[in-house]
């Protein structure tokens, strides 16, 4: 760590100005970073399922999942990664980062798609574009998995449900001969629009070292 | 029929007459018996309580007969208007119009105000913006006070005459007065415009939690000019006053709450009185809290927030309606009564009018208010996420409205200690009515002018919670990541312990074990079958089915395979049996029971399935591709 003082300023300059972070708080994740890979170069899976806050998420897998996905890295690229850089780390917690205040109204929208694909991504597991009901599903029975006494069948239930809800939202009335496919991504913003992610889907970055504060994992 | 019953109504009044007068001496020997008379004072209480009740129904009822009045004019200042007439009318038919009783005020119109607007507290918000609004509500106001306080004494210095004898205790006491931002007028005037949830949040949060500052200064204030002098001491104690006050009405409420959900658990077999407990728990909590002349508005505002996640899973469904209506009900009528005896209560008053001193109190009041917002955002939009714009900071300075909880407290002043009451109290109602009037009218177009965002309406929609669900874990997931433990870390670990040993405590039966989407998709459910059944869906169905009568095509293309059929037809059929458990679980104990209730619900779950059906038939994920469901599952699971 302390050799590579020099060397990383100006990785992280660039990293700043990519990802709209400051220069501490890329300091920070750097720190951060360095201390769940216990020193080495890359992350792995196993290092992110060795963080005790996680254990008790029950969407825990998903989330793990997201850091090692090739479509939130930005190129067009499909399937996951291995293992992952600091480059990529920081690129994925820049999807939680909150705008800065006096954002135009049209880069509003655009952070707001940023978001929306990022959640879409989570729940389309198979890179085809489409949530279908199975993915829904899964996504209903992580979510309930904490409680342990619920049935497959009340998950299946709700997932159902929603998507008849999508269905009928976005699509109306169907022709006879037609099915529903699957929740595509415009659709997915559609019935999310109210939900304001923009100013939801984000955590806070401070700016002072987080390494001295934080107590145990 | 109809004549016998109006013989013994006769009968039985004038029977009560003759009770009713048999004090009377009389120095006839022969009396003339009474068949009727008069005998006001047995009644007079209750019916002139009762006709004041009426009157401000009746008003009510007149606003909304004349949308084009209610349209520019909010509610509130028609009925101080209104109660100017009636005073004026009282006092041109001789009498002395009625002033608003502070005790009546406090301990009868002011508490269904309070546990509305706490028990339908929106916690969400309320929990993400709790910094700004505790700092609006408490550096806020001590910086109004004081402010106001020190440059009325100024004014008051310059002015000399008879302002003189005004020392620097009294403008304190009056800043301390007049400062606080009231929940009753800001409900009043918010619930028409409404303002995006954010600002609503942070205005009304803050009219909610000045009470504890203003209860303690106020106290502080009266003791002081009481005993006379002010040593250091006794402001260190004021300080330390203030935080038992606000602690401890807080921890007042909580334990009434932890009570009154306790209760409740073991209510199923007397469902008729369940209403009754949360309000009286309620109520006592509030009143304990004045005992101790600890904070009764925050006592009651713990109480109903503690209480409502567990009652609200432990009672039936008719009681809660119940209670949310009789709240509202009883809510709209104190403030009603409230704005109508504000205006009877200025005709009645002594008044004593100073130009000055009426005009600084308003100026001050609003430069103290735009300075302190100001202020107090630039330190707060360091720490908060989503900054509070100028728009923003405008609204919330321009939102705080004073209203009767200033005119009661000045009502209490003893005259002795304070020989300036007279004028206080004229320059609080002539306050009370710029912010009511002036601001309440303008504030409309305002909003409207400067494109502030309005409330969404909000449709129960299970996509938007299954994902508000969502993000939640996910945000309190990647803040695990970081390694820095912020709000949603927190607010995890709350609900796992809520989940873990109170909710066992205080939910009675297996609901306990019920996570919240599940009992929101059933409450869903219970409203979609509702709305079907009213909306007279039959003639809507039938069009439904005809539209989507499948032409004469061959289904092939509707790929449903028998299997998956059967899964469908097996979930409904579970799910409607649990909406059915659910829609019996009132007891029929002491209600009537209701034949229809059984049929009723029967229709309204086979149209419900019926229509499910049909819609499931034609809109589910059908995977037309030629792999099929098992391996693309086994696809999914290996990524």
């Amino acid at each position: 760590m302390g050799a590579s003082q020099s060397g990383p300023v100006y990785m992280f300059q660039d990293l700043a100005q990519k990802t709209g972070f400051s220069i501490e708080q890329i300091k920070n994740l750097h720190n951060r970073f360095m201390y769940l890979t216990q020193d080495e170069d890359t992350l792995r899976r196993k290092h992110l399922e060795n963080i005790s806050n996680l254990a008790l998420n029950p969407i825990r897998r998903q989330i793990i999942e997201a850091f090692f996905d090739k479509r939130n890295m930005g190129e067009k690229g499909k399937g996951c990664l291995q293992e992952i850089g600091f480059e990529e780390f920081v690129t994925v917690l820049s999807f939680f980062r909150p705008p800065k205040p006096r954002t135009a109204d049209e880069d509003m929208k655009n952070i707001k798609k940023e978001k929306l694909r990022f959640l879409f991504n989570m729940h389309d597991t198979d890179n085809d574009g489409i949530i279908t009901l199975d993915e829904y599903r899964r996504v209903v029975e992580e979510l309930l998995s904490s409680y342990e006494t619920i049935g497959a069948e009340t998950a299946k239930a709700i997932s159902d449900a929603a998507m008849l809800e999508v269905a009928s939202v976005t699509v109306g009335q169907m022709g006879p001969d037609e099915f529903y496919e699957g929740i595509t991504f415009e659709q997915f913003m559609q019935i999310l629009k109210d939900v304001e992610i923009e100013t939801k889907m984000n955590i806070h970055f401070w700016n002072l070292d987080t390494r001295t504060m934080q107590c145990g994992k | 029929m109809k004549k016998r019953m109006k013989m013994l109504l006769l009968l039985g009044f004038c029977c009560g007459m003759v009770f009713g007068d048999q004090n009377r001496s009389d120095p006839h020997d022969q009396r003339v018996f009474p068949v009727l008379s008069i005998n006001y004072d047995y009644v007079q209480m209750p019916f002139e309580v009762s006709l004041w009740i009426l009157l401000a129904s009746l008003m009510k009822l007149g606003f909304h007969l004349l949308p084009v009045l209610s349209g520019v004019v909010p509610e509130s200042c028609l009925l101080i208007v209104v109660g100017l007439l009636v005073g004026g009318l009282i006092r041109v038919m001789g009498k002395n119009p009625p002033v608003l009783d502070s005790q009546l005020f406090f301990l009868c119109l002011l508490p269904p105000i309070i546990l509305d607007a706490g028990y339908f507290l929106p916690i969400r918000p309320f929990t993400e913006n709790a910094g700004t609004i505790l700092t609006f509500a408490v550096l806020g106001t001590l910086w109004n006070v004081f402010f106001m306080g020190a440059v009325l004494y100024g004014a008051c210095r310059l002015e000399a005459g008879r302002l003189a004898s005004v020392d620097l205790l009294s403008c304190l006491l009056f800043g301390s007065i007049v400062s606080a931002v009231d929940p009753v007028a800001v409900l009043a005037v918010f619930e028409e415009i409404h303002i995006n949830e954010l600002l609503h949040i942070l205005v009304f949060g803050e009219s909610l939690l000045n009470d504890a500052v203003t209860v303690v200064l106020y106290h502080l204030f009266e003791e002081f000019a009481h005993a006379g002098e002010v040593t250091v001491g006794d402001v260190f104690l004021g300080v330390v006053c203030f935080f038992v006050v606000a602690l401890g009405g807080v921890l007042v409420g909580g334990v009434y709450g932890v009570l009154a959900a306790f209760t409740s658990r073991f209510t199923s077999h007397t469902r008729v009185i369940e209403p009754l407990f949360v309000f009286l728990y309620s109520y006592m909590a509030y009143l304990s809290a004045e005992v101790f002349h600890l904070s009764g508005i925050m006592a009651l505002i713990a109480c109903g927030v503690v209480m409502r996640p567990y009652v609200e899973a432990n009672i039936s469904h008719k009681s809660y309606t119940t209670i949310k209506y009789f709240l509202k009900m009883w809510s709209s009528v104190s403030e009603t009564l409230i704005f109508i005896f504000l205006g009877v209560s200025t005709v009645a008053g002594p008044h004593a009018w100073n130009w000055t001193f009426v005009s600084i109190t308003i100026v001050l009041c609003l430069l103290s208010r735009v300075l302190g917002v100001v202020g107090l955002t630039y330190i707060i939009n360091k720490y908060r996420m989503v900054k509070l714009s100028g728009k923003d900071q405008f609204i919330v300075a321009y939102g705080g409205l004073r209203g009767a909880i200033a005119f009661s407290l000045a009502f209490l002043l003893s005259s002795d200690d304070f020989p300036m009451k007279d004028m206080f109290l004229t320059a609080i109602i002539t306050v009370i009515f710029f912010t009511v009037f002036v601001q309440g009218m303008t504030i409309r177009p305002l909003v409207d002018l400067l494109a502030v965002k309005k409330r969404k309406q909000s449709k129960c929609s299970i996509n938007e919670e299954i994902h508000t669900q969502f993000l939640e874990h996910l945000l309190a997931g990647i803040e695990g990541v970081c390694g820095h433990y912020g709000h949603h870390h927190w607010r995890h670990k709350l609900n796992r312990f809520n989940k873990r040993y109170i909710k066992r405590c205080l939910i009675g039966g297996e609901r306990s074990q019920e996570p919240q989407l599940i009992s929101f998709y059933n409450k869903m459910e219970l409203k979609q079958a509702l709305m079907l059944l009213e909306s007279n869906s039959s003639a809507n169905l039938s069009a439904g089915v005809t539209a989507a009568i499948p032409r004469q095509r061959s289904r092939k293309t509707l790929n449903i395979s028998k299997e998956r059929e059967e899964e469908i037809r097996k979930i409904l059929r579970g799910n409607l049996q649990k909406t059915r458990q659910r829609l019996c679980s009132y007891s029929r104990h002491t209600l009537k029971p209701d034949a229809e209730d059984d049929d009723w619900s029967e229709t309204r779950l086979r149209k419900q399935r019926v229509e499910m059906e049909r819609r499931m038939s034609h809109f589910l994920t059908v995977p037309a591709l030629p792999e099929s469901p098992p391996a693309r599952r086994a696809r999914v699971e290996s990524v």
